[in-house]
């Protein structure tokens, strides 16, 4: 018998930060990738030297790597991560922190996810974001993730009855939540009917089902639990984390993502039932795959996901508090720091400083990750339970 | 008189440029490039090893890992999955040309496709159940020359010749004003008649001694939609003074021109006859390509009936010269050499170059060739249907076809057999 993966006791998050969003930016992702730390030094009282761990995830960084940033930021790490995964980024490199920190490799590690959007940058990166879309997507439209999305999505509603209604309640929801996040890039009260009024873009997807590419960051540190008692520093505590990367490769048509793979062990670590979770955050970059996350976390059955939207409300006071931030979808999509997102609102909602919109006595929260179209669907998938600390 | 298929060009209105569908390809993915080319079917990666059907092209196989992946002809039918309509493209040239469908197609030997849609094609109504929408995956090149998949109903022969992709990865000569540069020649009279058949609008006979009167061009005098002209492909100042003066209507130009002798190096001295050859073969092509070339690119978007393609009548023999035709195989080698050339300028404004390699065609000049040979009917047909599948070599008949096995099998088998005589 496979001895039991050790557990991720006594790790901490500690000072989510975000880098206001701008819709586009002259300055270069290294820019926002040092403000993130600046304002995690800041939020955490603490010195740069104290910070011997970095995690970086961007896609338009280069030609640096997390290399090129020790020396743009004077750092001197003893332990170093380039997260490549986009949307999945954050759960992932969060998982290797913590590990890093449990062994001692490292005290404290800044996790970053920046990112820049200049008007050409999220054009240029399609055409060769991977040799499979270079040779098997890119030349069929050039329609980047909203083509494949939108197959998925027409796949999804035949397959399981959804409707645009359904997935509009997503996308409405998240507005509503947006209006109490005063960094969401959109902000202007959106109703069902907006939502499916909304012209298309590639068919079945349209206008208000697609995330708004902005520059930003998000960031959040992470030590062992004496540590952040030790500098009183508030924090909520990793209680299960995984990651599937390629799962259900046989599906033509991606139905379901690896989260169900790994979801028993994911709450067996929390020690929890899905049922126990206060607030929740799934990668939002197309309302299809949050009815994904939904199922293949355990909230609802394989392609429930439709009737789990029609009798939850999914507002931050909703029956189902989600994205509280107002995710992607009204947040923005600061390129890999998207992947963040869901991580640093779901620490501020077990911090209780989530402002407006926070939800009442949240202690279990869930954020979940999803990147990377290398060909037909997204390959990587991620999830973590975080709890309050009391 | 019937109308014509393509609206009259209003000559207030500004030339559109031509913006290509996206270039960027791996190595690798170029065996469907060498399939599309020749107008295959389906041919995906199989490993050698495990059997298992590759797609996207892989550099190891996905399933065991073995790098023995080979270039196999497959089933083209599949089930059409999922569709998409796309309203938006991050790429000019689909974006001048919206909408596009996609669909997702499982193909029957496994692996998943993504595919343009042809408007024949009905979505799937139903998750799997009865209503199968079968379909199947045709190979075509793009306007960059590259290949992509194109799904068709499963029932479709061809595809409709008003359809969005045909259009776009076909170079039908419905509608098109032609050029053929030699209209003496019975393959050049074939060719009139085939593009005229095939819905030309206007196809330019050349006659390169037209105050002789010959018979051939009293023969096509009351063709409608034919016009004879004079050119010299050997006299730079005539092919230039036809270029000013059509150059900017040609929609495809046939340089089918030839001087066709039968000697081989040794049956007779001097260089004559090889000269001659060379001077119409090569120079010929060449003076046509300056003269007529720069105007093609720039009518490549030049609204619906834009100009499409060239084609050059070459001959197998370029690929491997056939002694006893010595000189005119090295003339054919020259203008196939001058042809890549040619590709390399038009491909990268959406002009396409067609090569058409026959093998000994049924005229006086292989008077003394055996059967088999390809009667100037069969190579004009073929070419014509060459021109509408898109294909840039053609290699028509059966010679032709062994020929290009063999070279491509072993040339220097081929070298040696040759050796030893016959064809």
């Amino acid at each position: 018998m496979m001895p039991r993966r050790t557990g991720y006791e006594g790790v901490a998050l500690v000072a989510p930060f975000t880098v206001p969003y701008e819709r586009y930016s002259i300055r270069n992702a290294q820019w926002f990738a040092a403000q993130a730390l600046r304002g995690l030094l800041k939020e955490a009282r603490l010195d740069k030297s104290q910070v011997d761990g970095i995690s970086l995830s961007s896609f338009l960084l280069r030609p640096d790597t997390v290399v090129g940033l020790t020396q743009q930021l004077g750092l001197s790490p003893r332990w170093m991560d380039d997260v490549p995964t986009g949307g999945a980024s954050g759960v992932m490199a969060l998982r290797r922190a913590a590990r890093a920190v449990q062994c001692g490799d490292a005290n404290i590690i800044a996790c970053i996810g920046a990112d820049t959007n200049h008007v050409e940058s999220f054009r240029q990166g399609l055409a060769n974001f991977s040799s499979f879309a270079r040779d098997a997507t890119y030349p069929y439209g050039a329609g980047g993730p909203n083509s494949m999305f939108a197959l998925i999505t027409d796949n999804y509603m035949r397959q399981f009855g959804a409707t645009r209604a359904d997935f509009g309640r997503i996308a409405v929801s998240q507005r509503a939540n947006a209006a109490l996040n005063p960094n969401a890039m959109l902000r202007k009260p959106m109703s069902l009917d907006d939502y499916l009024r909304a012209r298309p873009i590639a068919d079945p997807i349209h206008l208000l089902d697609c995330v708004m590419p902005c520059a930003g960051a998000e960031a959040f540190l992470v030590m062992r639990e004496e540590r952040a008692e030790a500098l009183s520093l508030p924090h909520v505590k990793l209680r299960g984390a995984i990651e599937r990367h390629n799962a259900y490769a046989e599906d033509p048509v991606m139905i379901r993502g690896g989260w169900l793979r790994d979801r028993d062990e994911l709450y067996a670590q929390a020690g929890i039932s899905p049922d126990r979770l206060d607030v929740i955050h799934t990668y939002d970059d197309y309302p299809v795959i949050v009815l994904m996350q939904f199922e293949g976390l355990g909230l609802c059955e394989l392609g429930g996901g439709p009737e789990f939207v029609r009798e939850n409300t999914l507002t931050h006071d909703g029956t189902v508090p989600h994205n509280t931030s107002g995710g992607q979808l009204s947040a923005g999509q600061a390129g890999a720091a998207g992947g963040f997102l869901g991580l640093t609102e779901t620490m501020r909602q077990l911090l209780g400083t989530a402002g407006e919109r926070q939800v009442k006595d949240a202690r279990w929260g869930l954020a979940s990750g999803f990147g990377i179209v290398n060909f037909d669907r997204c390959v990587c998938t991620g999830a973590v339970v975080l709890e309050s600390a009391p | 008189m019937t109308p014509p298929v393509f609206p009259r060009k209003n000559p207030v209105l500004r030339t559109q440029r031509m913006n290509l569908p996206p270039m960027g390809r791996g190595r690798v993915a170029h065996g469907l490039t060498r399939a599309a080319a020749v107008g295959d079917h389906l041919e995906l990666q199989v490993c050698e090893e495990c059997g298992a059907v590759q797609y996207p092209p892989h550099d190891a196989c996905g399933t065991c890992l073995s790098p023995e992946l080979d270039w196999r002809k497959q089933s083209p039918c599949g089930e059409l999955l999922s569709v998409a309509t796309l309203h938006h493209s991050n790429h000019l040239y689909f974006r001048e040309r919206l909408p596009w469908r996609i669909g997702v197609v499982r193909l029957d030997t496994g692996p998943t496709v993504i595919a343009f849609l042809t408007e024949s094609v009905v979505p799937p109504r139903a998750a799997g159940g009865a209503e199968r929408t079968r379909v199947q995956v045709l190979l075509r090149l793009d306007r960059a020359g590259q290949a992509v998949l194109v799904a068709q109903p499963i029932e479709e022969l061809n595809m409709d010749l008003k359809d969005k992709l045909q259009m776009e990865t076909g170079c039908s000569p419905r509608g098109r004003k032609i050029l053929v540069t030699d209209g003496k020649t019975a393959v050049g009279q074939a060719i009139v008649h085939a593009l005229l058949d095939a819905g030309a609008d206007t196809v330019w006979v050349g006659f390169s001694e037209p105050w002789k009167r010959g018979e051939e061009i009293a023969r096509l005098r009351d063709v409608p939609g034919v016009e004879a002209v004079a050119l010299d492909l050997t006299d730079a100042r005539s092919v230039a003074a036809l270029g000013g003066e059509l150059g900017g209507k040609v929609d495809i130009v046939v340089s089918n021109a030839e001087v066709h002798r039968t000697e081989s190096i040794s049956s007779r001295p001097g260089t004559d006859i090889a000269r001659a050859e060379m001077e119409v073969n090569y120079f010929g092509l060449l003076r046509l390509a300056q003269a007529f070339g720069p105007a093609l690119k720039g009518r490549a978007a030049d609204g619906p009936g834009h100009a499409v393609a060239w084609v050059n009548l070459l001959s197998v023999f370029a690929l491997s010269n056939l002694p006893s035709q010595g000189t005119f195989s090295a003339s054919k080698a020259a203008a196939w050499s001058l042809s890549q050339g040619l590709r390399a300028e038009m491909l990268p404004h959406g002009i396409r170059v067609l090569n058409v390699f026959p093998g000994p065609i049924d005229d006086e000049w292989n008077q003394n060739v055996p059967p088999p040979k390809l009667s100037a009917g069969a190579l004009a047909g073929a070419m014509v249907r060459a021109l509408t599948d898109g294909v840039e070599d053609l290699y028509p008949g059966e010679v032709a076809q062994e020929w290009f096995a063999r070279w491509k099998d072993n040339h220097k088998a081929l070298e040696r057999e040759l050796v030893a005589g016959g064809l």
